[in-house]
Order: structure tokens, then C-alpha cells, then sequence
């Protein structure tokens, strides 16, 4: 028997991407279940996606990726799922794509990343800012982690209980939350393994980031990072 | 006006009428609040002791010179402004220590609100679309 798999997807003010993200998973993967957390959207997203007939808990206001993620993994957990996959709902990632992810579940992976750089076959293109900024990162996480991670913010990610249960309370709620994550699934002891995916354009929306915004959240992120690292061994996940 | 300058030893009569006034009317605004409960008990207590501080001082300014003297300073008002830049940074990290505390509570909060929503269904179900609602 397969193990329960809910797909996680934080939205904000995605109508337009949203219908067609959802028919694709649909068409892709039928026997998963979808959740879509609304971050507090002021459009029809919440709409848009009950009439998919997906899963929808609209937050009252908008938390972040952090948040709405969390949420998700609460839910996860309280419904008895034993994994969960997180999936953007702007169209970059492909369904099809995510049986790679549990597949390395199904390996013994407590946590699986799908990486935009691993792999040959690779042609996400991204500013000269954001390169830069994504390698200071890749860096930062290879001195905190002692692990070199392709992709440090990939937002394609699968879990397993273990990790759910530690990220349901434990999901950092700041910026650049899935480098923080990462961190600190590796200091809980859980395996982390990547691999190659690729990714789309997105369909619609516009990317959550700005350049002149970058700097002042790098230099959060290192602050976070760092008291993270310090903190190390002190979130293990239940023994199971 | 003859007692008020015995005591205020070294403090002009104006100077001091002036202090008592901002002392008084600070007192007076923080019973306010507390009396209206406006302020949680905790800091009522904070603010009722710093104005109360604050009154023996207008009363006797001459407690600050003799401190200053313990303390060996030399220039008593810097007595007085590092207290009070102590104090105010000591409740600054403490107010941004709480205010984390309650966003952490108020995100959980959201969060279950969310799950709840969720459980709850969409606030206006269009009728048509339930064959069950006539039944209600």
C-alpha cells in the first residue's frame, strides 16, 4: 500500500496560475490529495480553488510562505498523512516530477529536495543578483551544515512523519524559510537527500522577491541562520 | 514658595514648580490608566514605581546628589540620565521580547483559524449547489 501523500500548495493572489496547476496535478497525479493554503490572498484564490475540489484553508491574513506552510504541515499531520509534498502554485514545478521526490522517500529519505541545479540537463535561468545571492547562500548552509546542497532554496520538497512532526511546530516563519528548514532538518538528525528536477516558466504571478529587498533580507537570514546553528541538537524529532 | 526652596536645595523656584507639574500630571495619567484598566497589572506596577521614583526625586532633588556622591559621580544629572537610559533600554528589549512572544501566538492562532475555516467549509455555500439544504 502507498503511504497517504498530501500536496501542499501556499498561495498568494494566485487565481490566474492556480486552475490550471491544479488540473495538471490532477491529471498528473490522481491519487494524491491537494491542500491549498490561501496566505491571505485578495483575489479569488480560495474560490478558484474549492471549485477544483481541492482542499482550502484560507489563512485570515497573509503570513508568509513560512506560515501558510506550516499550517499545512499541521494539517498533514492532525488528517494522518504519512508525507507531504510541497508544491508551488505559479506553474514552475512540475508534477510529474514528484514521484522522483517520494521516490527517494520510499529510498529512506526523511526529507527530499528537488534541485534546480543538480543534474546536466539544467537550464533555470536566474538574475545576476539572485545568483549571487543563492551562491553566498549555498556557501553559508555548506559551513553550517558540513553537507554541500545544490539547491539550498528550492521550494519542491517532499517529507516524511518524521520530519512533518518536526517542522508542525518548528517551521521558521521568516524570509528564505526553506534554507532555514533545511538547516534545521539536518541538525534534528534527518536524512536530506536532493535530486535533479526541472523547472518550468511560471504561468502567471510574480515572483515573490525584489532585488533592492535582497540585501536587507540576506542579512536577516544570516542572523536566523546563525542563531539556528547555534541552537543545534535542541529540535529532535519524536522517536518513532 | 519659602519651603519649596529649603527642600529644593540648589534648584531654582521656577525650575522646580516646572518639574512638579510634569511629575504630577505624569503620576496622575498613569493612574489614570491603571484605574481604567488599560494597562495590564505588570506594568501598571512598572510605570506606578517609575512615577513614583520620579516624585521623591522632584521632591528632593538633593537624593540625586547624594547618590551621585555614593555612586562617585561627579555631575549628578548624569546620575540621573544613566538611570533612566538603562531603564528605558532594559524595557525596550523587554517590549521586543513580548511583542515576538504575541506574534508567535497571534501566527498559531491564524494558523488554526485557517484549519478551522477549513473545517467549517466556504462562509456562503450557494444553496443550489446543496441538494441537503432544504432539509435544514
Amino acid at each position: 500500500m502507498t503511504p497517504r501523500t498530501l500536496v501542499i500548495i501556499p498561495a498568494l493572489n494566485e487565481e490566474d496560475a492556480l486552475p490550471g496547476v491544479l488540473a495538471d496535478l490532477a491529471a498528473v497525479c490522481p491519487d494524491l490529495d491537494v491542500l491549498v493554503v490561501d496566505d491571505g490572498s485578495r483575489d479569488r484564490t480560495a474560490e478558484v480553488a474549492r471549485a477544483a475540489g481541492v482542499l482550502v484553508a484560507p489563512l485570515p491574513y497573509n503570513l508568509g510562505i513560512g506560515g501558510a506552510l506550516r499550517t499545512g504541515f499541521r494539517y498533514a499531520l492532525r488528517a494522518g498523512y504519512e508525507r507531504a509534498v510541497q508544491f508551488d502554485a505559479d506553474g514552475q514545478h512540475d508534477p510529474s516530477e514528484i514521484a522522483k521526490l517520494l521516490a527517494l522517500l520510499d529510498d529512506g529519505a526523511d526529507m527530499a529536495i528537488g534541485s534546480r541545479f543538480a543534474g546536466e540537463t539544467n537550464d533555470y535561468r536566474v538574475g545576476l543578483v539572485r545568483r549571487r545571492a543563492m551562491r553566498l547562500l549555498h556557501f553559508t548552509v555548506r559551513m553550517l551544515s558540513g553537507r554541500n546542497f545544490s539547491d539550498t532554496s528550492s521550494g519542491f520538497r517532499a517529507f516524511n512523519r518524521d520530519t512533518l512532526v518536526l517542522f508542525a511546530t518548528t517551521y521558521p516563519v521568516d524570509y528564505m524559510d526553506s534554507v532555514e528548514a533545511l538547516l534545521l532538518a539536518v541538525y534534528g538528525g534527518l536524512r536530506v537527500a536532493e535530486v535533479p528536477i526541472q523547472m518550468r516558466d511560471r504561468v502567471a504571478g510574480v515572483a515573490s522577491n525584489r532585488n533592492f529587498k535582497l540585501i536587507y533580507h540576506y542579512l536577516r537570514l544570516f542572523v536566523v541562520l546563525i542563531s539556528s546553528a547555534s541552537r543545534r541538537g535542541r529540535h529532535t524529532p519524536e522517536a518513532s | 514658595m519659602t519651603a519649596l526652596t529649603t527642600i529644593a536645595t540648589g534648584m531654582p523656584p521656577r525650575a522646580h514648580l516646572l518639574v512638579g507639574i510634569v511629575t504630577v500630571s505624569s503620576l496622575l495619567f498613569i493612574m489614570r490608566l491603571v484605574r481604567r484598566r488599560q494597562l495590564r497589572a505588570k506594568y501598571s506596577l512598572l510605570w506606578l514605581s517609575v512615577g513614583v521614583g520620579i516624585t521623591l526625586l522632584a521632591i528632593g532633588p538633593s537624593i540625586l546628589d547624594t547618590v551621585s556622591r555614593r555612586l562617585g559621580i561627579d555631575y549628578p544629572p548624569a546620575t540621573f540620565l544613566l538611570l533612566a537610559v538603562t531603564f528605558l533600554f532594559l524595557v525596550a528589549v523587554h517590549f521586543s521580547w513580548e511583542l515576538s512572544r504575541l506574534e508567535d501566538r497571534n501566527r498559531a492562532l491564524a494558523e488554526e483559524v485557517a484549519l478551522l475555516r477549513m473545517a467549517v467549509g466556504p462562509p456562503h455555500a450557494p444553496a443550489s449547489d446543496e441538494p441537503d439544504a432544504h432539509r435544514v
